[in-house]
């Protein structure tokens, strides 16, 4: 794999908490426009690693490098790494005192200093990216759970982010809800929006993911492409994980 | 009794300039206790232990003794450390620092009702701490906060009449004197009383302009000409019914 593809490069990055150990020396590459996608059973550590990703938690030990530069050395400039980096989470985690555009509007102007007019023209354009541009001026608590994760998913493309990171965005949604919001983000993926996902949706691991990732008790335990991850030669805790989930 | 009387003090200068003492150091004294409350709220984040230390005696201190014992302090005591105030600020700053001991807790609860996940997801945005604070969580804190700093406003208008201890010639000291000098004590203190009531009406009012200002879904309703005056009466209604019970100091 040639370095300049690399976006993405987590460096035996461990993380513990006291004494609990939630990460064990993980490795990881992320090639641009790539899609991955991160398994496991609830507690191996998928969350912890996305954050560890954006530094939302800075690692314990090892690096993480985005687009050759380590980011994990100076914590102080964490949030101009963030700019780069999208987020989506479970809760989707909106501003609850701002409506949907205002929610999209809120971080280019004040990170990025965009004027309000420019934000606006932004926040439909991106409403309208994710399909529902007659809910701008709705507040999140008069949204459905998939509309508002769409919502989140524009505010993170606001920002014009190199890679989204989305942590499990459908856990919390109702079954019929859980289609729009995937694809939406198959949409982007197909657009070559380099992705990182932990979900437990197999369906959308097949459709979109060009890797996946399967993780237990903080370690990365097997990195294959989807079709042969899916086609039997996985190795066996995830082969025992994939038949559990899929009944 | 003569209503005629009454009307006279309402205009009189003496009155009027009571009136206008007891606004100011109301007016004073909040500003002074919401900043320094909301220094305290932060600093009780802090986790470095002599700030807590300084923090809980500090909130000790001015919630374990009756203001008008830290008015007659202040006034009174420090003098003999050379340490000397106006009797005007010495009222003000014994009910600034009163204050800020409560604000600090009304806003450390309005503080603490914002979710963590809220400041997480500004942070995943690029936004730096103050710009999430200042953004996120205030905006969603200061509606939390504003009913029970209004109940502070209202009571604050009542409290600053303890600096008549201290002869201030705030509205409570003027109707008392004029009431002994004229035996006039019915027509006096009506007099005072219109003028309460009529600074905490405006007082109410103002808080509940506010509460609107800062609720996104009225604000959206006023853009449609859906809210109004009578929308601004309710509110206050339904806020005189929630202070009831806030009567404990």
């Amino acid at each position: 794999m040639p370095a300049e593809d690399t976006i993405l490069e987590l460096v035996q990055v461990s993380k513990s908490f006291d004494d609990l150990q939630v990460l064990t020396d993980c490795s990881l590459r992320v090639k641009k426009r790539e899609t991955l996608v991160l398994i496991g059973p609830s507690g191996s550590g998928k969350s912890t690693l996305l954050r560890c990703i954006n530094l939302l938690e800075p690692p314990s030990k090892g690096s993480v490098l985005f687009e050759g530069r380590e980011i994990s050395g100076d914590l102080r400039h964490g949030d101009k790494v963030r700019r780069d980096i999208g987020m989506v989470f479970q809760n989707f985690e909106l501003f609850q005192h701002l409506n949907a555009v205002e929610n999209i509007m809120l971080a280019p102007m004040k990170v990025l200093g965009m004027s309000r007019h420019d934000a606006h023209d932004l926040g439909l354009e991106l409403l309208g990216k994710v399909h529902i541009p007659e809910r701008a001026d709705h507040f999140p608590d008069e949204l459905s759970g998939g509309q508002q994760q769409r919502v989140a998913i524009a505010r993170a493309l606001a920002m014009r982010p190199k890679i989204m990171l989305y942590d499990e965005p459908t856990s919390a949604l109702d079954p019929e809800m859980i289609r729009e919001v995937l694809d939406v983000m198959t949409e982007l993926s197909n657009e070559g929006m380099t992705t990182v996902c932990v979900t437990h949706e197999m369906g959308f691991a097949r459709r979109a993911a060009d890797r996946i990732v399967f993780m237990e008790d903080g370690r990365i335990l097997e990195d294959a492409a989807t079709e042969e991850f899916f086609g039997g030669k996985a190795n066996e805790r995830a082969q025992k994980f994939l038949s559990q989930i899929l009944h | 009794m003569s209503l005629d009387l009454v009307l006279q003090y309402l205009t009189s200068q003496s009155f009027a300039h009571g009136a206008w003492i007891t606004l100011l150091i109301t007016v004073v004294s909040l500003l002074f206790g919401v900043i320094a409350g909301f220094i305290i709220a932060l600093a009780q984040q802090v986790r470095f232990a002599p700030v807590k230390v300084l923090v809980t005696g500090y909130l000790w201190l001015f919630r374990g003794t009756p203001v008008l014992f830290q008015i007659i302090f202040i006034y009174n005591v420090l003098p003999s450390f050379d340490i000397r105030f106006s009797a005007f600020w010495s009222g003000v700053i014994a009910l600034s620092l009163n204050e800020a001991a409560y604000m600090a807790e009304i806003i450390r609860s309005g503080l603490s009702s914002v979710k963590k996940g809220q400041r997480t997801a500004g942070q995943a945005l690029g936004m730096t701490r103050l710009s999430v604070l200042r953004w996120v969580v205030l905006p969603q804190a200061a509606r939390i906060v504003l009913p029970p700093m209004g109940n502070q406003m209202i009571g604050m208008l009542k409290t600053s009449a303890l600096v008549s201890v201290i002869a201030v010639q705030d509205l409570l000291l003027v109707a008392n004197q004029t009431a002994s000098a004229d035996f006039r004590y019915f027509e006096a203190l009506t007099a005072a009383g219109i003028y309460y009531l009529g600074l905490t009406t405006i007082f109410m009012f103002l808080l509940a302009t506010m509460e609107a200002a800062l609720d996104p879904k009225l604000r959206r309703a006023r853009a449609t000409g859906a809210a109004g005056f009578g929308g601004l009466v309710r509110r206050i209604i339904s806020n005189t019914k929630k202070a009831g019970a806030d009567n404990a100091r």
